[in-house]
């Protein structure tokens, strides 16, 4: 624990970070790649290309069977893509619960993630919101904190998004709905959970682009380093 | 860098071995009691296993979810399949009743049965949801015969762990564990929403494996054979699924 105070990050937030990036980034090539195999959506149980659709991605298909306007046929990656989906997926879930149940017990989350209860009023929201549309880079003590929409931005990926996703994903299995058919019920139904995930995955997309253009703005050699080493920005290079 | 001590060494070395004789330990008793999938080589074997340990820890006698006779889709997808060869259509024209499922393998009666035989046994039936692995699902409901019933007829031997299905398209067969085999709606289905099972949806005969998805409901049924060793079919994978690079186990 001593270490921990003139570190950025400590040593458990760094090593389930880096992992959790790679099993995500995983996870979005494979989906996608599992995606185009059939790029139409639907809302409800059941779709097929014979049902009505909520919306389609304008894309090509590796499958000839989809209606997509083009004239040609992508080959199909599916096999793979679903065993590496599945693999990275138990890692995400594997260390998103050590990270979050370290997190908890060890005061992670209370100590650098909660906002201050003072914190939370429309104007100082309203004032983080202005300072980041301004693109103003933060002042040096930031480096050692994290802003409120920041903090705001962090506890809804990992409290939100992410549990969000590993139950829409779970509620597309049909085996195991046959145990916790609820999860899927409530939901609206297979074909529904299918639609959120997606929408999900876009959301952590946003969130992904955001994060890294943030790191850029703010500093990309001090922040990678804060979240590799776990040293942080010297002042000396912030000038 | 230089604060990695020899203490933290001997620790971290200790931690390693405590943890892989873990997994070796854990690794035995997965196996001895049939948690690991066929497909568990390669690199995709450690996820592959864990999705398919929890999967039977969890759901060994769950049900699928059964639908109403109202949710049944009005328009299900038949998925395109390979073109049916030259002994399909002679016993399409004899309206398949020349069609035949042999049982084989580790049963104590060997046998064959004709689509009327089948017919004959306990009609089974349920409504349920069938999901390709592209993402595209329908609503239907299957009747046929439970293939408990059929493995018992046959005198299934205890020893037997799987049971292999071929189709009359050779390069598409399956096998499954004795908790999908024996499960109450695993069926050999012969009728799909009140008539005929099109030749489209599998007809004249389909495994029909509800907790899995489609590519484990083999269409056009023509053997199965009981055995406790899958690496004596095929490239020892289990099926003709992992050698095509899909995983085994279509549960997930």
């Amino acid at each position: 624990m001593a270490e921990a105070q003139h570190l950025r990050h400590s040593r458990l937030v760094r090593v389930t970070h880096w992992v959790i990036t790679f099993a995500f980034l995983a996870l979005l090539v494979s989906g996608l790649e599992i995606v185009v195999s059939h790029p139409r959506f639907y809302w409800g149980e059941t779709g097929n290309v014979n049902t009505p659709l909520l919306f389609k991605i304008p894309i090509p298909s590796s499958r000839n069977m989809v209606p997509t306007g083009y004239g040609y046929v992508l080959p199909d990656q599916n096999g793979w893509s679903r065993y590496l989906h599945f693999q990275s997926a138990w890692v995400l879930v594997l260390i998103g619960l050590l990270y979050g149940v370290a997190g908890l017990l060890n005061g992670h989350f209370r100590r650098n993630l909660l906002p201050a209860l003072s914190d939370i009023s429309p104007k100082s929201l309203a004032g983080s919101i202005l300072e980041h549309l301004r693109f103003k880079r933060p002042s040096a003590e930031e480096a050692w904190s994290y802003n409120l929409l920041q903090r705001l931005a962090y506890l809804l990926v990992i409290f939100v998004l992410f549990p969000m996703i590993i139950w829409t994903g779970l509620a597309m299995s049909p085996s195991f709905v046959s145990v916790v058919p609820a999860a899927v019920n409530v939901l609206g139904g297979q074909q529904s959970a299918r639609t959120l995930h997606f929408f999900l995955t876009g959301a952590l997309v946003l969130f992904l682009l955001v994060h890294v253009f943030m790191v850029f703005l703010t500093g990309f050699r001090s922040r990678m380093r804060a979240m590799i080493t776990g040293r942080p920005a010297e002042p000396l290079e912030r000038v | 860098m230089s604060k990695l001590s020899r203490r933290k060494l001997i620790t971290t070395g200790l931690t390693v071995t405590a943890g892989a004789s873990g997994l070796v330990a854990a690794a035995k008793l997965a196996k001895r009691y049939g948690l690991i999938p066929p497909d568990s080589g390669g690199i995709y074997g450690p996820g592959e296993t864990l999705t398919y340990a929890t999967q039977r820890l969890l759901t060994r006698h769950s049900l699928a979810r059964e639908f109403s006779r109202s949710q049944i889709s009005k328009n299900p997808f038949a998925n395109e399949v390979a073109p049916l060869g030259e002994d399909f259509k002679r016993f399409q024209l004899g309206a398949f009743t020349d069609w035949r499922v042999a049982v084989d393998g580790m049963v104590a009666r060997p046998a064959s049965f004709s689509l009327a035989e089948l017919k004959g046994f306990p009609r089974r039936g349920h409504i349920t949801m069938i999901q390709c692995e592209e993402g595209w699902s329908y609503i239907a409901e299957w009747t046929g015969v439970a293939l408990s019933h059929v493995l018992e007829r046959v005198g299934a031997l205890p020893q037997a762990r799987y049971v292999v299905y071929r189709s009359i398209q050779t390069d598409w067969w399956e096998s499954i564990d004795m908790a999908d085999a024996l499960h109450p709606q695993t069926l050999l289905t012969y009728e799909m929403n009140g008539g005929e099972l099109p030749v489209g949806f599998g007809g004249p005969l389909r495994m029909r494996v509800s907790r899995q998805l489609g590519y484990k409901s083999v269409k056009y049924i023509t053997r199965l054979t009981m055995t406790d060793n899958l690496k004596q079919f095929g490239k020892g994978l289990g099926s003709a699924s992992p050698e095509g690079g899909y995983a085994w186990f279509a549960g997930a």
